[in-house]
């Protein structure tokens, strides 16, 4: 077990930051709880993020409450394929996270890791293509609200208003995960070994998880209303 | 004091044991980049005090022009336009980048990592992004006032803000907006701090209660920021892209803007309110020479008042045509929070009791928050009654209202504060005369400024107007005679403190003899704060248990400086 407890405390060594170092803890403990501190700040965050979608959902609540059957009437106009495709990537995208979240944390599952983060890159850029594709074909169909918006409910707009804002903050909260999942894997890549028992995957990984649950809620919302029954 | 040495390790008096320490953070790299780029708490709570210094004068000089105008009732010195972007530019500058990070971006930073026992907060390079984010807010919004300005009042009501306004309102939501990623910043790393770094022994229930403050602030700064940030985001977008959210003639809903904007800015209130409340129990308890009176109270008071706080926005609205009964669960909530607020003045004041009391500028700044928060809460209540607050709905009474609570008992405990902790802070002492005399001149000024303003107000003179009736001018002038004194008595610190940095006395480590771990080390402290690993081994405020201390000591043992 020499060997193993030599490479927790080179671990420890690498990823230990101010001013985790100094508690006069052993390396290994110091290291443990550094990550653990790590965790439940990401975790502070994510519950300040819910409350930043919180808002966006209550909003909607109170606009479909005054505003029911418009509401049915707007989401019938978006493309419940797409929506559903990118469910489908983005749920994907979540289990990649997840395995490589718990395979950094073990020992000779370094290319398994690596190989999850590289499909979670993929399976986020490939949601944002579908997205692209059909903002593209929302544009084409004069779904932005304006003076050419093309349903004549007049508050059928604000369900588009809500569609285009919800699901733009939702990109760039994508994009933000992207960029930090690229740079983990760049990490790697340039000091292999890295990712190793990295608080920064979990945290990544944790955020990740969290703009896919966003996903789920915004999904019905946005796709599922006015089309069952 | 004689000859203060350039030697950073002489000590104050030579019969204070030597800690041994390094040098001092302030002298470990003097270059800009040193300051910068720092991860120190102790360097970024300096560069936060120096950044929210200069948005106080800038939000400060607004204020002035407002009471220079309001001298006379007709328009004398500017028009509606400029008025209406003066008292804009005073409420968003004040309350965005003063009182919001006033104390816990400077005091909070610098002290909570010292009185735990810690070497740093948990996230120091995130500690330093949100310094950044707060100054990137700051000036875009100051690029919106010199860009022309922006009139719609620190509350950016729609759908004027959406819709009428044609002032630069989305680069002063959007600096707005970016500063409040660095208040989730803060709020992130102070409660990551506080679970994760105490020192051994410090358990919860041994916590000063400015790290209990701390810490509850933090709760609602990750807690309500977020709603403001999306809020905000509606505002830009409707503006931008000419979304129909809060246009009700497209069948969008101004109200839920007023709710969103409140659920933040009421809880925004105990923002500013629960860190001045953790810096007077720290000051008080110090010069009344006695522990703190009901400290588990205390703790679950600050709990209360951040809770409840989240529930009472809805008293903003009274007369936004929201169903009575709405209006009567609003108006019930808003008086139970006044009963932690109370618990905490009948504490301090039952701290007094029997204590040895001594009137050094800092406890005359906490005595005068004391007498201030009390007079704001009670008015708070007048308003939290719907038929009162229907009566004075948009007048100088609700003015004079929020000033009480947050000028009076706010930026009061911020000097208190920055008086008690300044030679912690700097290493050197000030002129306890001057600052005594400006203590009570910002006292008196503040109340010969904001006390008439309930009485206009009562009268109903409405508030945002540039002119009013002549039948106001008296109470008017009053008011504007103090904010003339409150100036020179915000502008005296300014001078002296600035002073005692080059010529005032070396301060000793513990030079009020206080509890707290924060004295427990060089003043200033140095980079790592503390030689070897703290140990705490007894509860918070550890004064006299009884009125006189053992033995014939005297009160404060040395007194450093102080003449």
């Amino acid at each position: 077990m020499s060997a193993g407890g030599d490479l927790i405390e080179k671990t420890a060594e690498r990823h230990l930051r101010e001013p985790w170092d100094e508690l006069g803890l052993a390396g290994d403990r110091a290291f443990a709880y550094q990550r653990a501190g790590a965790t439940f700040g990401i975790w502070i965050f994510i519950a300040s993020e819910v409350l930043f979608f919180g808002a966006l959902f209550l909003l909607y609540t109170a606009m479909r409450l005054e505003h029911a059957a418009d509401f049915a009437i707007a989401a019938r106009e978006t493309n419940i394929v797409y929506g559903t495709l990118n469910t489908a990537l983005l749920l994907t995208s979540g289990l990649c996270a997840a395995i490589a979240s718990q395979a950094s944390e073990q020992k000779g599952l370094q290319r398994l890791t690596l190989w999850c983060l590289g499909a979670t890159v993929l399976l986020g850029l490939a949601f944002m293509a579908v997205k692209g594709v059909e903002y593209r074909e929302d544009i084409e169909k004069h779904l932005l609200p304006g003076a050419s918006f093309a349903l004549k409910e007049p508050t059928t707009q604000l369900f588009f208003g809500f569609y285009w804002l919800a699901t733009s903050i939702h990109a760039i909260h994508l994009s933000i995960g992207i960029a930090l999942v690229v740079r983990l894997i760049w990490k790697e890549w340039r000091e292999p070994g890295f990712l190793f028992e990295s608080p920064q995957v979990e945290v990544a990984m944790l955020y990740w998880g969290f703009v896919d649950m966003i996903w789920i809620v915004l999904y019905p919302m946005l796709y599922l209303d006015g089309r069952a029954g | 004091m004689s000859g203060a040495s350039s030697d950073a390790s002489t000590l104050a008096n030579p019969r204070e044991l030597d800690l041994g320490l390094p040098v001092s953070y302030l002298a470990e790299g003097r270059s800009v980049a040193s300051w910068l780029f720092t991860t120190d708490h102790k360097r970024i709570a300096i560069l936060y005090a120096l950044s929210i210094t200069f948005f106080f004068f800038i939000g400060g000089a607004a204020a002035t022009l407002v009471r220079l105008e309001l001298f006379t009732p007709e328009g004398n010195i500017v028009g509606a336009d400029t008025y209406n972007k003066l008292f804009s530019l005073h409420g968003i500058v004040m309350v965005w980048f003063f009182l919001i990070p006033s104390i816990p971006t400077t005091m909070g930073n610098f002290l909570l990592p010292l009185m735990i026992g810690a070497r740093d907060l948990a996230f120091p390079k995130l500690n330093l992004i949100s310094w950044y984010l707060n100054m990137a807010g700051g000036l875009l919004t100051l690029a919106a006032v010199l860009a022309g300005g922006i009139d719609t009042g620190w509350t950016f009501y729609v759908p004027y803000s959406t819709v009428f306004s044609n002032t630069f309102v989305t680069l002063a939501v959007l600096g707005v907006f970016v500063s409040g990623f660095s208040t989730i910043a803060t709020g992130v790393n102070f409660i990551a701090t506080v679970h994760y770094l105490r020192a051994p022994g410090m358990t919860w229930f041994r916590l000063p209660l400015f790290v209990w403050a701390m810490y509850t602030t933090s709760l609602i700064f990750v807690l309500a920021t977020p709603v403001l940030a999306l809020t905000l985001v509606l505002v830009i977008a409707e503006r931008t892209f000419n979304l129909p959210i809060f246009d009700p003639a497209r069948g969008g809903d101004p109200i839920l803007f007023q709710h969103l904007f409140w659920f933040y800015s009421h809880p925004a209130v105990y923002i500013m309110i629960l860190p001045a409340m953790g810096v007077i129990s720290e000051v008080i308890t110090c010069y009344a020479r006695r522990r703190i009176f009901g400290y588990s109270f205390m703790v679950y008071a600050l709990v209360a008042i951040a809770v409840i706080g989240f529930f009472t926005w809805g008293h903003h609205m009274f007369t936004s045509g929201m169903s009575p009964f709405a209006a009567l669960v609003f108006s019930f909530l808003s008086f139970i929070v006044a009963v932690p607020s109370a618990i905490k003045v009948f504490n301090w004041t039952a701290t007094l009791y029997r204590g040895q009391i001594g009137f050094e500028s800092p406890m005359l700044y906490a005595l005068g928050f004391l007498g201030l928060f009390t007079m704001g809460g009670l008015t708070g209540l007048f308003l939290a009654s719907v038929p009162i607050d229907v009566h004075v709905q948009d007048t100088y009474f609700v003015v004079a209202h929020f000033h009480y609570i947050m000028v009076g008992a706010s930026v009061s405990a911020y000097f208190a504060g920055l008086h008690f902790w300044w030679p912690k802070v700097t290493g050197r002492m000030y002129p306890e005369s001057w600052a005594r005399f400006a203590a009570l001149l910002m006292f008196f000024g503040f109340n010969l400024t904001f006390f008439p303003q309930f009485i206009a107000g009562y009268l109903g003179m409405p508030r945002r107007y540039y002119t009013y009736p002549p039948e106001f001018q008296v109470w008017n002038v009053l008011s504007s005679s103090g904010a003339a004194v409150l100036a020179v008595a915000y502008l005296m610190p300014l001078g002296y403190l600035t002073w005692s940095l080059f010529f005032g006395g070396r301060a000793l480590n513990d030079p009020w003899n206080a509890t707290g771990l924060e004295w427990r080390t060089t003043s200033p402290p140095p980079r790592q704060n503390f030689f070897g690993n703290p140990q705490v081994l007894a509860p918070p405020y550890d004064y006299h248990p009884e009125a006189t201390p053992p033995g014939d000591e005297p009160r404060i043992a040395e007194k450093g400086a102080l003449t």
